[in-house]
């Protein structure tokens, strides 16, 4: 270390400042540009926050207001006439049967085939860590790779499959049961490989623990394992949740009308846009605002089962 | 495998935070024969993985090799075609469009968005708000394609009184730039002082220094005519070596007036650019004042045609035609930035956090500059985390449909391969074929990806 450098540890650790967080001595000139570069990124993220909450906040504005006075000016005339303000588009959508049809064909799908994922991949992912078979390896192997098929290279199989799926008045293509089941299948590699990950890491002497004392592994399953597993299967569950109610293509592709979810329900009204912002920008705004309350009330586990299951 | 401990269980392992594991029993001691009992036979596991097996057999692998095969064959699948649907997507217009999109998708989307969330990650570490702002970026991933895409359709909106993007530019641009433009007006027809010319106006007489130009304009909508304009004025007297004028609305309300002539109730216009012209060459330039006079100082001798150039003439700056052919993707890349840019900035952030201290407070201390540090350690360090967060947005690029196909409304220009393929398949292309083998050509471009996974899990193995 130079004389210089030694001089100037002194004023940096009189400062204190710089001492409590650890900071290697810096002189006073790079404190204040430190200083003065700290502000200006300050006010460059509340620009880029403010960036990032103006198009949602548009949307809600717009679905607040009238079609004369979107098709008028823009959204945010409302600050100089607050009085633009109306839920008159809610209300009138909510008289609308084949859109609240439409929420309740959202929530008839995204439940069950949240469920059905957890239940599934759990089940699988505890055999994949727990459980010895010829194959083991490999077999979760093929689901690793099966994380990034395209849903595409499903949907034409898929429905010829469903197509000759028929008995007793039922049609399988078409149906709710056709898209739960092909979400699903889709969610599960990313579901046992995030379950797998985190069933493995629970401590072998518990386990262990519980086959001597001759509980079955479908009690130890269930009264161990899935406790344990609390964490990850909440992040599974609502990873889950918020991609099966926010798909578009599925839905598309195997739902019928009266099948099918509000997000095909908003895409067929996509047609005259501009001329039905009233139905379009609350309908919308209806559509997200649970996947948006979800994300809110568990973005721990959001963020978690982001970092835990970064490709898919 | 590792060898299990010694009897009880560590009190840690509640760790996970479940208080339903039932108080453990002590362990009896270790034999063969309860370590035999202790695994569980083979098909009990094949029990318990039953159901995922048929369910990804029977929806996701056997596709892949239907779509394969498919893929070989024509429209109604009766007659094996070979590889022409393949080379069927490398031709015609649209599937061309749809090629090249893809591959700009590819190409800028998930650099992009690394490259923002990188930054953001940077940033925020320097805030006390931070969780907040991530909060912020982070939202719309909980947002589904569909919404954002009605969203950014508003913001897109091409009427700068409608679309926020475009109310910014015009904002933005009218902030830094001439703003004051009479789109439409121009010279009366017929024998008069003025005519048009490529799109300005220039006077037909030539005027020497000393001397005052009058160039009067009809045709102004009153929409155009700032708020400050006054009433015309005559010229203010040229001094020797000075060029003078005025340019005004010839048109006086409720009628009468001389043409030609400024007069009483007849407005000057304000902010346009004159230009005293000789050889096509521009030797002096003015602006006019709010009462529509003008005065050219140091003009040298000679004689000069007073010309309006033609961006005194041109509409108002309107913003971009953001859902036009050449900006569409470009736009819907920009929304899907909005969409993906909070999860590299969280994936990202959790990697800067994951670097040791040491290693940067050595470089400092090394005399590295905050640049250099980042240059040199931060960025090889974090090096695994930017590959996962660009592999992870290139699969997620591949596949985009519904925002191309909500923003993009069908346009032909927006199209991309992963929409082709539902086009193609289902929406009125009627041709199963061709969209299995676009199916194909995505699970193809995907499946590097694929071992990319596959090795990242066996080294983790290891």
């Amino acid at each position: 270390m130079s004389t210089a450098e030694k001089a100037a540890k002194v004023p940096s650790e009189a400062g204190g400042e710089n001492g409590a967080a650890g900071a290697p001595r810096r002189g006073l000139a790079a404190r204040i540009v430190g200083r003065v570069g700290g502000g200006a990124a300050q006010v460059v993220l509340v620009l880029i926050a403010l960036f990032w909450l103006v198009p949602t906040l548009g949307l809600l504005v717009a679905s607040l207001r009238s079609n004369e006075d979107n098709a008028a000016g823009g959204w945010w005339n409302v600050f100089t006439e607050p009085a633009q303000l109306t839920v008159g588009s809610y209300s009138a959508l909510l008289d609308k049967a084949d859109f609240v049809d439409s929420f309740w064909n959202t929530v008839l799908i995204t439940v069950p085939a949240t469920l059905l994922v957890v239940a599934i991949a759990s089940l699988a992912a505890y055999a994949f860590a727990w459980m010895e078979f010829p194959g083991r390896d490999w077999l979760f192997l093929v689901v690793v790779a099966l994380l990034v098929v395209p849903v595409q290279v499903a949907l034409i199989p898929v429905a010829k499959l469903y197509g000759a799926i028929e008995f007793g008045g039922f049609q399988m293509f078409g149906s709710v049961t056709g898209v739960v089941l092909f979400h699903v299948a889709f969610g599960l590699p990313f579901a046992i490989f995030l379950l797998r990950n985190f069933f493995a890491a629970i401590p072998r002497d518990l386990l262990e623990a519980a086959r001597m004392d001759g509980g079955s592994e479908w009690t130890i399953f269930r009264r161990v394992i899935f406790p344990l597993g609390g964490p990850a299967i909440a992040s599974l569950g609502i990873f889950q949740f918020l991609w099966v109610w926010n798909d578009l293509l599925v839905a598309l592709v195997f739902a019928d009308t009266e099948a099918q979810p509000m997000t095909k329900w908003l895409q067929s009204q996509m047609r005259q846009f501009t001329g039905n912002i009233d139905v379009l920008a609350p309908g919308a705004f209806l559509s997200l605002i649970v996947p948006l309350a979800v994300f809110f009330a568990f973005q721990r586990y959001f963020v978690q089962g982001v970092l835990a299951g970064s490709v898919k | 495998m590792k060898a299990p401990k010694d009897e009880g269980v560590p009190p840690a392992v509640t760790a996970g935070g479940a208080a339903a594991v039932a108080e453990p029993a002590p362990a009896p001691p270790r034999e063969r024969r309860g370590r035999e009992r202790l695994t569980p036979p083979s098909w009990l596991a094949l029990t318990f993985l039953l159901p995922a097996l048929v369910l990804l057999g029977f929806l996701v692998v056997y596709p892949i090799v239907y779509s394969v095969i498919r893929s070989l064959f024509d429209a109604p699948g009766d007659s094996f075609v070979g590889a022409e649907n393949y080379t069927g997507v490398f031709q015609g217009r649209d599937n061309l469009i749809a090629v090249r999109n893809t591959a700009i998708w590819v190409v800028v989307a998930p650099t992009v968005v690394t490259i923002v969330g990188l930054l953001f990650a940077v940033l925020t570490e320097r805030i006390r708000w931070s969780t907040m702002f991530k909060l912020v970026v982070f939202m719309p991933m909980a947002i589904s394609f569909l919404a954002s895409g009605v969203i950014f359709r508003l913001v897109y909106q091409q009427d700068p009184d409608k679309g926020v993007a475009n109310a910014a530019m015009v904002a933005i641009h009218d902030t830094f730039a001439k703003d004051t433009s009479y789109p439409g007006a121009g010279p009366r027809g017929g024998d008069q002082p003025v005519r048009a010319e490529a799109g300005g106006v220039v006077t037909v007489d030539s005027f020497a220094a000393g001397q005052s130009a009058l160039v009067p304009l009809v045709k102004v909508k009153p929409e155009y005519l700032p708020q400050d304009a006054e009433p015309a004025a005559q010229p203010p007297p040229a001094q020797p070596g000075q060029l003078s004028g005025t340019v005004w609305f010839d048109f006086t309300k409720g009628g009468g007036g001389e043409p030609n002539a400024p007069n009483a109730g007849e407005s000057g216009l304000p902010g346009i650019t004159v230009e005293a012209v000789r050889d096509g060459k521009v030797v002096a330039t003015a602006t006019t004042g709010a009462d529509g006079t003008f005065t050219m100082a140091e003009v040298p001798d000679g004689t000069y045609t007073i010309r309006l150039p033609a961006d005194n003439f041109t509409a108002a700056y309107r913003g971009a035609e953001w859902l036009g052919g050449t900006l569409i993707t470009p736009a819907i890349i920009g929304s899907y930035l909005w969409v993906w840019a909070g999860f590299a900035m969280v994936l990202i952030a959790a990697g800067l956090a994951a670097i040791p201290r040491d290693a940067l407070e050595a470089a400092r201390v090394d005399g590295a500059t905050e640049w250099q540090v980042f240059r040199r350690v931060t960025i090889p360090l974090l090096a695994p985390v930017l590959m996962v967060v660009l592999v992870t947005l290139t699969i997620n690029v591949l596949k985009v449909f519904d925002l191309v196909y909500i923003i993009g409304g069908g346009d032909p220009n927006a199209s991309v391969l992963a929409l082709e393929m539902w086009v193609e398949s289902f929406g009125g292309g009627n041709n199963q074929g061709a969209g299995s083998a676009i199916a194909v050509l995505l699970f193809v471009l995907v499946a590097p990806a694929m071992l990319f996974n596959v090795r990242r899990i066996r080294q983790e193995r290891k």
